[in-house]
């Protein structure tokens, strides 16, 4: 479904993706987790075509996304859900019609079945009644829900799911990954899943990529990736401190600002 | 401040900084015309491509831009043409020449004020709103949320604008040269000791076609320039609120001294 090879990216002249290789099966539910700053955000960016890479290949459903053009893309796009982190709702159109935005778009159904599609993920996401309201009405977690409910209106076969426990409550974040889980059992859909809370991720993952440093650290299943002797990876796990081997030159110079320029 | 340092390195940083600034201004130019190319491709293509413009949208920025300003718009313009009508009557009166004020009113207005006061007005307003609304959606995501559901977009935020302005924007400059000359028309007819009606046959005779012609014609690029100022300005928002104010005090600026300077250009490439 998902086929990364060798992607390498920059921003500016930084590197920030290094040779990323990556496999994701149909219908499993892959968990690209890393710190702040491992580039997670950046693949995730680059999967959903939104940045051009340095080099590498990015094929998605069979279709190398590097390659394509403009209207390409956009077709692709409607097999395609997203749900971003903040949800990236509309602010100025009601919850209702942020989902059927997708619908309105893309299809030339009439505006009945339209809403009672739209009635029908917001039922999935637990957000039933709520289609009239604006969504700074709306809490964080409802946020995050009608944004999934906008990501899975047209039914796609890929779903990408940017941070989706980040800031809420525990509860609230576990009916989140319930219903992950769900959408992957009912509509066999395949799904990534950009997250740096480890319980969410053990608890929905199928396989987990850890990225560190613009590198992929291991894949492989929640037992694996558990069991792992990467001293990085147990740090991660273990939210332990990594003291870095202090340079005492660079740090003076650092202090000084006589070193190289941070740009 | 680096630009008053003496020596070499001053001075090459100031001329580093007026490159820059340089580069940064005709990339935004650029950016401009990509997009007016754009929106006319997305107008005119977009339904084979399945990308339609909805109607809808036009609609709702039109009431926005177009009928939400009226009673400023109102205000400002019966202001204006009395203002107007004042210092006509003033400055003829020195030469005794008070009858010829309804030329100078009457061309003042349709071939400048009005378009000039009304564009003004708009940059202020919905110049602005647009630069907020693109500079928020940008910061979260939803020109991103966009593309990714497979929507142009230009063709579904742009393009609305664009054409909501270049409708509206003549509408209301009509309305302004009407209202205006109607309240320079009632202190000039009350003052010569005349009669509305005569003042509104001699502003007949004095505005020909081409007058109105050449205020609409102005205005319709000042829209275009609005629209595209507050976009341009709006898509350069870094950071978080308080980019959203910077690129929105940006974009009043900008398409104010962009109309202004375009008006200059039209008068004198089209009235020598």
């Amino acid at each position: 479904m998902i086929e990364v090879e060798d992607l390498v990216t920059h921003y500016g002249t930084r590197r920030i993706l290094d040779t990323v290789s990556l496999r994701v099966r149909q219908g499993e539910i892959m968990v690209i987790m890393g710190g702040s700053g491992s580039g997670k955000s950046t693949l995730l960016r680059h999967l959903l075509a939104l940045e051009k890479p340095t080099s590498g290949r990015i094929s998605l459903l069979g279709n190398d996304i590097t390659q394509m053009d403009e209207f390409e893309l956009y077709a692709l796009a409607r097999k395609m859900g997203v749900a971003f982190q903040g949800g990236a709702l509309f602010s100025s159109m009601t919850v209702g019609e942020n989902v059927m935005l997708p619908l309105r778009e893309h299809t030339k159904l009439d505006r009945g079945t339209m809403q009672i599609m739209m009635r029908l993920k917001l039922e999935i996401v637990n957000l039933a009644g709520f289609e009239q309201l604006m969504p700074s009405e709306l809490s964080g977690g409802m946020i995050k829900r009608a944004a999934f409910a906008r990501a899975i209106i047209m039914d796609p076969a890929l779903l990408f799911c940017d941070e989706p426990s980040a800031g809420l409550d525990p509860v609230v974040s576990a009916a989140l990954d319930e219903l992950i889980l769900r959408l992957r059992d009912a509509l066999g859909m395949t799904i990534v899943v950009v997250t740096h809370e480890l319980e969410s991720a053990f608890r929905i993952a199928d396989r987990i990529t850890v990225l560190d440093r613009g590198r992929i650290l291991a894949t492989g299943t929640v037992d694996e990736i558990r069991g792992s002797t990467n001293p990085r990876i147990q740090n991660l796990l273990n939210r332990r401190f990594e003291e870095e081997t202090l340079d005492p030159d660079a740090y003076l110079a650092r202090l000084t600002g006589e070193g190289a320029p941070a740009r | 401040m680096p630009a008053a340092e003496a020596g070499p390195a001053g001075a090459s940083r100031l001329l580093e900084g007026i490159g820059r600034a340089s580069a940064r201004g005709l990339a935004a130019v650029g950016f401009g015309a990509t997009l007016l190319s754009d929106s006319v491709w997305w107008i005119a293509r977009g339904r084979s491509h399945g990308q339609v413009v909805h109607a809808a949208p036009v609609f709702s920025e039109m009431m926005a831009v177009g009928i939400r300003a009226l009673p400023i718009v109102t205000l400002l313009s019966a202001t204006i043409g009395l203002m107007l009508a004042l210092q006509g009557i003033y400055s003829l009166r020195q030469f005794g020449a008070e009858q010829q004020v309804v030329l100078g009113v009457a061309l003042g207005i349709t071939r400048e004020f009005a378009p000039l006061i009304t564009g003004i007005l708009v940059a202020g307003r919905s110049g602005s709103a647009l630069a907020a609304r693109l500079g928020t959606m940008t910061i979260s995501n939803e020109i991103d949320a966009l593309r990714v559901m497979g929507v142009n977009p230009v063709r579904f935020l742009v393009v609305p604008s664009l054409l909501a302005l270049l409708v509206m924007l003549p509408c209301l400059v009509l309305w302004s040269e009407l209202v205006a000359l109607a309240a320079a028309g009632v202190y000039v007819a009350g003052e010569l000791g005349t009669t509305f009606g005569v003042y509104v046959q001699e502003v007949n005779r004095a505005v020909s076609a081409g007058d109105l012609g050449h205020g609409l014609a102005k205005t319709a690029i000042f829209a275009v320039l609005i629209a595209l100022v507050g976009i341009v300005d709006g898509s350069a928002v870094k950071g978080g609120a308080e980019g959203v104010g910077r690129v929105t005090t940006n974009a009043v600026v900008h398409g104010i001294t962009a109309i202004v300077f375009t008006d200059m250009l039209f008068v004198f490439a089209t009235t020598r």
